[in-house]
């Protein structure tokens, strides 16, 4: 029963998407630390990607929603920052998610510290490795903007973090 | 008869002090760098200029958490409810934003000092402090990376990007000499492991701002004289209109939630 009602409140709990990018689960970004039922009370522990990311509020009350609709009615979402959050903890679905929505996938982390140079990201429409970065900072604090140069279409790139 | 105030008293031992030091720092930065939302030179500069905003106010929460859980005070009191005088940020974070080339030249000092200042605060005994320099120091990266490249192009750019680059290193330099000062408070965090020492960062900080401004063709600034104040609430008069705006609705309406 108790497991039941645990994998119950985990599958409500990860199938709550990122408002900002809505093809991705809260399980396949990482941000979904633990999921814990005790007695009638479910505790969620979910980690910011950025320390400033406008996205955990409305994450919050969707996963406390998802869980009311899943009959869970005394929920407790906690947010923690460490361990860090790392975009190696993007699942692979999650990647490939990524891709088919648009958005590049990010590198692994490492290498990353470099102060000049830029991190390469293929085209995610016509897989071309000729792109050039156009800016940072792209729409939303966790990509950056890319051109591909073979078919000209810009596109946003997930930063590795 | 008392004067009414809706300022909140803080008890500052050394740990809430520099909390709020480095709270404050990001929060002032992060609200100067709002102000380009919407009237920087290109579109992707404004995203970027507000996307390092909200890190930096994002970082400033966290501390403020930090603090807060020390001196019995939330956040939303810490950042809106005390004066200037309470207020502990570097002088620098409250300059003017001035021309882009200027807030880029502001970016660059302050990033180059802040990124490894994080990078040591990752091994801080204080796991709380530890927990939040992981995060900051992968958004700090960035940053420097951003405005480094920005005052590159613009020091080796056309001759009147040089010249407001220039200027702007000029105006920044003298509020440099505050990253580095330690008073007894800071000292006994240092001591107790609980803070990096800003003086092992000295020597990094300077060659890395050595090799950037090589690369953008301008000149060092001489170390004359250097500002000072902001870490004992002694601020220019630029931080009282800033907090007028910041703090308007929760000192007006106090406690007022969405």
């Amino acid at each position: 029963m108790v497991a039941d009602a645990r994998r119950r409140a985990y599958e409500a709990v990860a199938a709550v998407t990122d408002p900002e990018i809505p093809v991705l689960t809260i399980a396949d970004l990482g941000v979904l630390r633990d999921v814990t039922v005790d007695g009638g009370r479910v505790a969620v522990t979910i980690t910011p990607t950025y320390t400033g990311c406008p996205a955990m509020n409305v994450i919050a009350l969707e996963i406390e929603t998802a869980l009311a609709r899943a009959g869970f009615a005394d929920v407790a979402v906690r947010t923690v920052l460490s361990p860090a959050w790392t975009t190696d903890w993007l699942t692979p679905e999650g990647r490939a998610k990524l891709l088919a929505y648009g958005i590049a996938p990010p590198g692994r982390a490492g290498g990353r510290r470099a102060l000049f140079g830029e991190a390469k990201a293929a085209c995610p429409r016509c897989g071309s490795d000729d792109t050039e970065l156009l800016a940072e900072f792209g729409s939303t604090a966790c990509k950056s903007l890319y051109r591909c140069r073979a078919c000209r279409e810009p596109f946003d790139a997930f930063k590795c973090h | 008869m008392p004067v009414a105030t809706t300022s909140v008293t803080v008890d500052e031992t050394p740990l809430v002090l520099h909390l709020l030091r480095r709270a404050d720092d990001a929060l002032i930065l992060g609200h100067r760098l709002s102000e380009w939302t919407g009237n920087a030179p290109t579109l992707e500069e404004d995203l970027a200029l507000a996307n390092i905003a909200l890190d930096l106010i994002g970082q400033a929460r966290a501390l403020y958490d930090h603090a807060g859980a020390q001196c019995g005070l939330d956040e939303d009191q810490l950042a809106y409810r005390r004066d200037a005088r309470q207020y502990r940020n570097l002088l620098i974070a409250e300059q003017p934003n001035g021309d882009f080339a200027c807030t880029i030249a502001r970016q660059v000092l302050y990033a180059a000092f802040i990124d490894p200042y994080w990078r040591a605060a990752m091994s801080s005994t204080d796991a709380t402090i530890a927990a939040i320099a992981a995060k900051a120091e992968k958004e700090t990266a960035y940053h420097l990376r951003h405005s480094a490249e920005w005052l590159i192009r613009l020091g080796d750019g056309t001759e009147e990007s040089h010249r407001r680059a220039q200027a702007g290193l000029e105006e920044m330099w003298p509020f440099t000499g505050e990253f580095f000062e330690v008073d007894a408070p800071d000292q006994a965090l240092i001591d107790a492991g609980i803070i990096p020492d800003p003086a092992e960062l000295h020597d990094g900080w300077s060659s890395r701002i050595d090799a950037i401004l090589a690369r953008a063709t301008l000149a060092r600034p001489r170390d004359g004289w250097m500002q000072t104040g902001g870490r004992s609430g002694r601020h220019s008069e630029h931080l009282g209109h800033i907090l007028a705006e910041l703090q308007y609705l929760q000192r007006s309406h106090p406690g007022a939630k969405w």
